[in-house]
Parts: structure tokens; C-alpha cells; sequence
């Protein structure tokens, strides 16, 4: 057996077992933590299949920075386990249903006569030198330009929805805010005046009124 | 406007970044002023406020007459003294113990004494092992002044114009 | 050297055993020397840090103190490590693993000369980014699974900070693969070759700058150290961490530390490449220094521009580091994006006339 097909074995039972582990732990953050591993089994699997772009992005977006996010909110709340155990016998008919008609619907579909591997020409090993970034790169950016221009125009729009949906300006005087480009701009002269008083005169007129007063 | 242009300048070359910089790396290069202790030691003030000792007149008598100023001075109650007539008359202690972890070293003793007789030496390097005796006795106390008497007499001569 | 070690490894045993015995020993080649620098690293820190507020530094143990990083590692080695009682303890326990593991693979593809180079993969850079991206979670599972307050603000500030510089440090590295026209590392530094003015430091200086920054940043070393804040949060993530796990800790912010080094010298400032190429009497007067010692002395060099940062400049305030990183850094990268692509077009030389985007 080859270093490749062990690796290949490695990684799959790792990610299949990751997977288990992510609907099976009872605490959330270690199913989060067991989506990470299985996102880097995938990850190996991927750089097995000589998909070193795409394997790379998926640690570096999805576990770098999605799973960290995830793992925030996950950390934040204040999950009461009990609560959510509870329904568990009402909701199992229709969670099996649901199971049963998700499995017959995968196993239609990715039977071996669609998916066979006669269906498939074996994929040629990439040359040495060549650079699975730029064969995909040059496919973005000519053939899919249109569908990768138009997802990042979902995207985009996501991110201002998100933000229109969550800021919230507040009345002046409600919340204080601050404006460092004014503070940094600041000269001593603005926030300074030096007055000239000749003091010597007021400790005499002070004494004159004190005396007057006697 | 050109005090705008000068503000941006000085902004986007992070000016005051280098200027920060620069200053400690100026400082970087400066002698240092640590003092390597047990080899090294920093000048010391003939006023110095270290561990006690009793004094006595160069005919051997010992000075303290026993007037309990120094007890009655110490703000930290660490010092116990009793007196006796002694045979020839004159009044002396017979019990003289300075608790060394009760005093703050304040020098009070030294300055209430009317004839010099307690007076704070310059040694401070001292320890107590736990099970130690920490109470100087008289005994202890005037031995200890034997020892160092000619450093207390030169501290005393030095420090005499400004008393 | 390593093909022909692992011939002669082959007579004796299966050559799938012999290979992974090379990659061990490169493996070992690269790790020792690194955590050696490290140790060493810290005590630099101590005496750089001594020297600018005009004091000595350590100098008791050993000729003027130089066997202090190895006293200090013995005295984390024989402490207890102490798991809270309430602690998730697994966790607990795998956090420093996961916060070392990312801090040591990435070194794979870090070049340390022409050739000299564990794995030199075609994504390389991609790889640092992703590799080092991981990094985060040591320090967010250290600080949830502690149960303890502070740990947990020092884990969100950290986690928060690192993944807001990891865009700002990947655009910056988006403008360097522009002007390469490569991922690799290798060919990242053959790129810059023609002296100190063929470096990519003079069209990218914005993104030096901003790498290096953001640098600081990643690794939460001060003026960035908010993450640990002794004053305000104790230490943060570590608070509960003692003796071994802590130290761990500490050897993965170090080894990060050397590494945004090493991928700034490397990226912007020649490599392993002599400065003196293209001067006619210097080059040949310095032709007998080995690249290795030039990249050296650029990773040195910047490593004590990390301890003079930190004795130089006051703590950020944390909303103050989030400005800085969304509101100044990520759009000036942006910026210089487009302006490497003008560069680039017009073939500025010397930096874009080989390789390129084009």
C-alpha cells in the first residue's frame, strides 16, 4: 500500500469520524471543534487529489476564519442542554422521515449509475511544475468571470445588508462618540491659551481689599 | 493649507513613530546605570540608618545613662530598657534590647539620645534565620559598638558641622 | 545531501521508512535551531528592552547572564502544571498543542536559502496564511476552556485581533504575489534579485510597512499586547496556564514572532539575497557570505525592530487596534492592490519586468 492511499485512509476515516463527532458531542463547542478537524481531513483529502488551491482556502477561510467566528458565538452563549434534549421522542418520527427520505434521495442520485467511475475519464496527473492556482485562476477569470463577478456581487451585497441591518447610529448626547481624526488633528494651541496676568499687582490689590475689610 | 500638507506628512511617514524610535535607541547606547550589588555598592551617607549599636567614652565607661528617651521616642515600641543604681551611684541599665523586627529604622533613638550613646550603624547587610535571636540585647549591643566604633566616631566627626 | 542520505538509508530498510526518516531529520534540521532562537530570543528581548531603559538586563547566570534562557526553561519544566478544578480539562490540555503545532508546520515552506527548503510547494505563501491562520485556535480553546473571565476577554481580544489582521497581512501579501507573479517563496526572493534596490521594499513600502505591523499585531506583541494586557487582564488567554503548558505558549508567540520575520525579509527584503548585488567592488568583496548569513542578519535586524517596538510604544487601546487594522490598514491595502496592478501594467522597472501578474 502506498504513503498516498494510507494517507487517503487516514484522512477519511478522520473526517468521517469528525463528523460522527459533531452531531454526537453533547457540548457545542466541541462539535464545533470536531467541524474543524473534519474541514482539515477534508482539507488532506483535497491536497491528496492534487487540489493544493482548494484545499488550502478551505483551512485557511473556512477554519482560519468561519469556525473561529462560529466558535465565538458558540463560546458567548449560555446553552442550557436540558432544554433542547427535550423533545426528543416528539420530534423522532419526523426527524426519522426526514433521515429515510434525505438517504433514499442521495442514494438515487449518487448511484453507480450516475456516478460510476466508468463515467469519469481517470484525471491525468498534473506535470510536476504545473500550478493548480493559476489553472484555476485563469478559469475564474476568462470562462466564469460572469459567475465569479456575480458572487462577489452577493457577497458584497451581504455585507452591507448585514451592516444597514445592525448599526445603529445613536442620538448625539445618548452615546459618546469619538472622532480620533479631529483629536489627532489637534494643536496645543486649540486646547491652550496661556494668559498673561502680572501677579505680583493682584497679591497687592488682594491685601489693599483685605485690609480695607479690617 | 500648508500646515494641512505638513500634518499629512507627518502623519503618513509616521514621523513620530521614528521620532519615539529614535529616543530610545539613543538610550539604547547609553551607560547604564545599574549597579551590580553584592560587587558593586552605591556611595553610603555617614547619616546612614542601619543596624544599632551602643557606644561608650574612650575611658570604657559605657555612655547610656539609662534616661529611657530613646524608649519613650520609638515610635515602633521596639525598644525595652531598665535601670538600677549601679554601685558607685550612678544610673545604668540593666536591660537594654532593641526588637530588630519591630524597629522601622527612623534614626529617632539617635536623635533623642542626649549623650550619643544609641546610634544606628551603617551596616544593613544582615539576616535572621527563623529560630535566630532578633532582639539585640545590651550585652550585644555594646559589643557591637566596640566593633565598629572608629567608623561610628568618623560618621559622627563628618556629620558634627551640620548638627 | 538528503537524496543521497536517503539511498544509503534505503539498503537498510523499506524506502517508504527512509523517506519519512529524511523528513524527520529536515524536520529536526529546522525545529532545533528554531526553538534554540527562541530561547535565545527571549533573552534578547530582556536585554534590548534592559539596554533602552538604561539598565543591564539579566547577567547573573552565566557570562553576562546568557545561560538565563536555560535556567528559566528548567524552571518551567520541573513546575506543576495546574489544571483548574473547573476547567474543561481536555481542552484545557490541547490548547497549547494547537496554538505550537501551526507555529512549527508552517516552517515547511520557509526557504533559508536557494534550495534549502523542507517542502517547496507551488502555493507556498497560500500555505503560511492558512497554516498560521490556525494558530487562533490555541488561543481561543486556552481561553474558554480555563472558565475563567479574564481568559476569556483575552481570548476574544486576541481571536478578534488576529483574524481582522490576517486580511490586512493577506492583501499586503496579495500586492507581493502580484509583483512576483509567484506563490512559491523561492521564487518570491529570485524575483528581488539586482541589489538592495530591486527589493520589493520600495514599490510595496506602504505594504512593508502594513506586513510588519500587522505582524505585530498576529503575534499580540506590544503595542498590540492587549490580548495578554498584564495590567488589565492579568495575561489573558494563559492566566490559568503554569510550567510546561505556559511555556508552550511562549514558544509558539516567539516562533510566530521569527516567522513573520523571516516571511518580511523574505517577501520584502531580498531573501537570502546579498544587498551588495550589482555594485561592482562590494559584491565581490562580500561574494564569500552565504545567503543563509544575509537572511539571517535580516531576521535579527527585524526581530529587534519587534523588541524596540515594544520598548518604544504604549498599549493600543483595543478599539483603537480594530480602527487601526479595518479603517486604515485594509483600505491602504486595498489601495495599493490597484496600484501594483498599474505598476504592473506599465512594467515598471526594475521590480516588474520578469514575472509580473502579466
Amino acid at each position: 500500500m502506498g504513503i498516498e492511499k494510507l494517507l487517503f485512509y487516514v484522512f477519511a476515516a478522520t473526517a468521517v469520524l469528525a463528523s460522527l463527532g459533531v452531531i454526537g458531542s453533547r457540548n457545542p463547542v466541541r462539535a464545533a471543534l470536531f467541524l474543524v478537524l473534519a474541514f482539515v481531513a477534508t482539507a488532506g483529502i483535497w491536497l491528496l487529489l492534487q487540489a493544493e488551491f482548494l484545499g488550502i482556502v478551505l483551512i485557511l477561510v473556512y477554519v482560519g476564519a468561519v469556525m473561529v467566528l462560529f466558535l465565538f458565538v458558540i463560546m458567548m452563549l449560555d446553552i442550557n442542554l436540558t432544554p433542547l434534549r427535550e423533545g426528543f421522542t416528539r420530534y423522532l418520527p419526523l426527524g426519522a422521515v426526514v433521515a429515510v427520505v434525505v438517504l433514499a434521495e442521495m442514494s438515487l442520485v449518487l448511484n453507480p449509475q450516475f456516478f460510476g467511475l466508468e463515467h469519469f475519464p481517470s484525471p491525468v496527473a498534473l506535470a510536476a511544475g504545473d500550478s493548480n492556482t493559476k489553472m484555476l485562476g485563469q478559469l475564474l477569470f476568462t470562462e466564469y468571470l460572469y459567475a465569479f463577478e456575480l458572487a462577489a456581487v452577493l457577497l458584497l451585497l451581504a455585507i452591507v445588508a448585514a451592516i444597514v441591518l445592525t448599526l445603529r447610529r445613536r442620538k448625539q448626547g445618548e452615546v459618546l462618540y469619538q472622532d480620533i481624526g479631529a483629536q489627532v488633528r489637534v494643536q496645543a494651541a486649540d486646547r491652550l491659551t496661556m494668559v498673561k496676568m502680572p501677579a505680583v499687582v493682584a497679591v497687592k490689590e488682594d491685601n489693599k481689599k483685605e485690609s480695607d475689610d479690617e | 493649507m500648508i500646515k494641512e500638507l505638513k500634518f499629512q506628512l507627518k502623519t503618513w511617514t509616521l514621523w513620530e513613530l521614528f521620532q519615539g524610535m529614535a529616543l530610545t535607541l539613543k538610550y539604547f547606547f547609553k551607560p547604564k546605570i545599574t549597579v551590580l550589588y553584592p560587587e558593586e555598592k552605591t556611595p553610603m551617607s555617614p547619616r546612614f540608618r542601619g543596624k544599632h549599636a551602643l557606644r561608650r567614652y574612650d575611658n570604657g565607661e559605657e555612655r547610656c545613662i539609662a534616661c529611657k528617651l530613646c524608649e519613650a521616642v520609638c515610635p515602633a515600641n521596639a525598644i525595652t530598657i531598665e535601670s538600677e543604681v549601679r554601685e558607685d551611684g550612678s544610673r545604668r541599665t540593666t536591660v537594654y534590647d532593641i526588637d530588630l523586627f519591630k524597629c522601622i529604622y527612623c534614626g529617632f533613638c539617635e536623635e533623642a539620645c542626649p549623650v550619643d550613646a544609641i546610634v544606628e550603624t551603617r551596616i544593613f547587610e544582615y539576616t535572621f534565620e527563623p529560630g535566630d535571636i532578633h532582639v539585640m540585647s545590651k550585652d550585644m549591643l555594646l559589643a557591637f559598638g566596640d566593633k565598629m566604633e572608629t567608623q561610628i566616631a568618623a560618621d559622627r566627626a563628618a556629620d558634627a558641622k551640620y548638627r | 545531501m538528503f537524496d543521497s542520505l536517503q539511498t544509503l538509508l534505503a539498503q537498510w530498510m523499506p524506502n517508504e521508512v527512509a523517506v519519512v526518516l529524511v523528513i524527520l531529520v529536515q524536520a529536526m534540521m529546522v525545529i532545533v535551531p528554531l526553538l534554540l532562537t527562541v530561547a535565545y530570543l527571549t533573552y534578547a528581548e530582556r536585554k534590548v528592552i534592559g539596554y533602552m531603559q538604561v539598565r543591564l538586563g539579566p547577567n547573573r547566570v552565566g557570562y553576562a547572564g546568557l545561560l538565563q534562557p536555560i535556567a528559566d526553561a528548567l524552571k518551567l519544566i520541573m513546575k506543576e502544571i495546574i489544571i483548574p478544578s473547573q476547567s474543561n480539562v481536555y481542552l484545557f490540555l490541547i490548547a497549547p498543542v494547537l496554538a505550537i503545532a501551526p507555529a512549527i508546520a508552517v516552517w515547511a515552506v520557509v526557504p533559508f536559502d536557494n534550495g534549502m527548503v523542507i517542502g517547496d510547494i507551488n502555493a507556498g505563501l497560500l500555505y503560511v496564511l492558512a497554516v498560521s491562520s490556525i494558530g487562533v485556535y490555541g488561543v481561543v480553546i486556552a481561553g474558554w476552556a480555563s472558565n475563567s473571565k479574564y481568559a476569556l476577554l483575552g481570548a476574544l481580544r486576541s481571536s478578534a485581533q488576529k483574524v481582522s489582521y490576517e486580511i490586512a497581512m493577506g492583501f499586503a501579501l496579495v500586492t507581493v504575489i502580484m509583483t512576483a507573479g509567484s506563490m512559491n517563496l523561492t521564487d518570491i526572493v529570485m524575483g528581488q534579485q539586482g541589489g538592495i534596490l530591486a527589493w520589493y521594499w520600495i514599490p510595496l513600502l506602504p505594504m512593508f510597512v502594513v506586513y510588519f505591523i500587522s505582524g505585530v499585531a498576529e503575534t499580540n506583541r506590544a503595542p498590540f499586547d492587549v490580548a495578554e494586557g498584564e495590567s488589565e487582564i492579568v495575561a489573558g488567554f494563559h492566566v490559568d496556564y503554569s510550567g510546561m503548558t505556559f511555556a508552550v505558549f511562549f514558544l509558539a508567540e516567539y516562533a510566530m514572532m521569527i516567522l513573520i520575520s523571516f516571511l518580511t525579509a523574505i517577501m520584502f527584503m531580498g531573501g537570502w539575497l546579498s544587498p551588495f548585488e550589482g555594485i561592482p567592488g562590494l559584491e565581490a568583496l562580500f561574494s564569500f557570505v552565504p545567503g543563509l548569513f544575509w537572511l539571517a542578519f535580516k531576521v535579527f535586524f527585524l526581530l529587534f525592530v519587534f523588541l524596540w517596538f515594544r520598548a518604544t510604544f504604549p498599549r493600543y487601546r483595543y478599539d483603537q487596534i480594530m480602527r487601526l487594522g479595518w479603517k486604515v490598514l485594509i483600505p491602504l491595502t486595498i489601495l495599493w492592490v490597484f496600484v501594483v496592478g498599474a505598476m504592473a501594467y506599465f512594467k515598471v522597472a526594475p521590480w516588474f519586468v520578469h514575472g509580473g501578474v502579466a
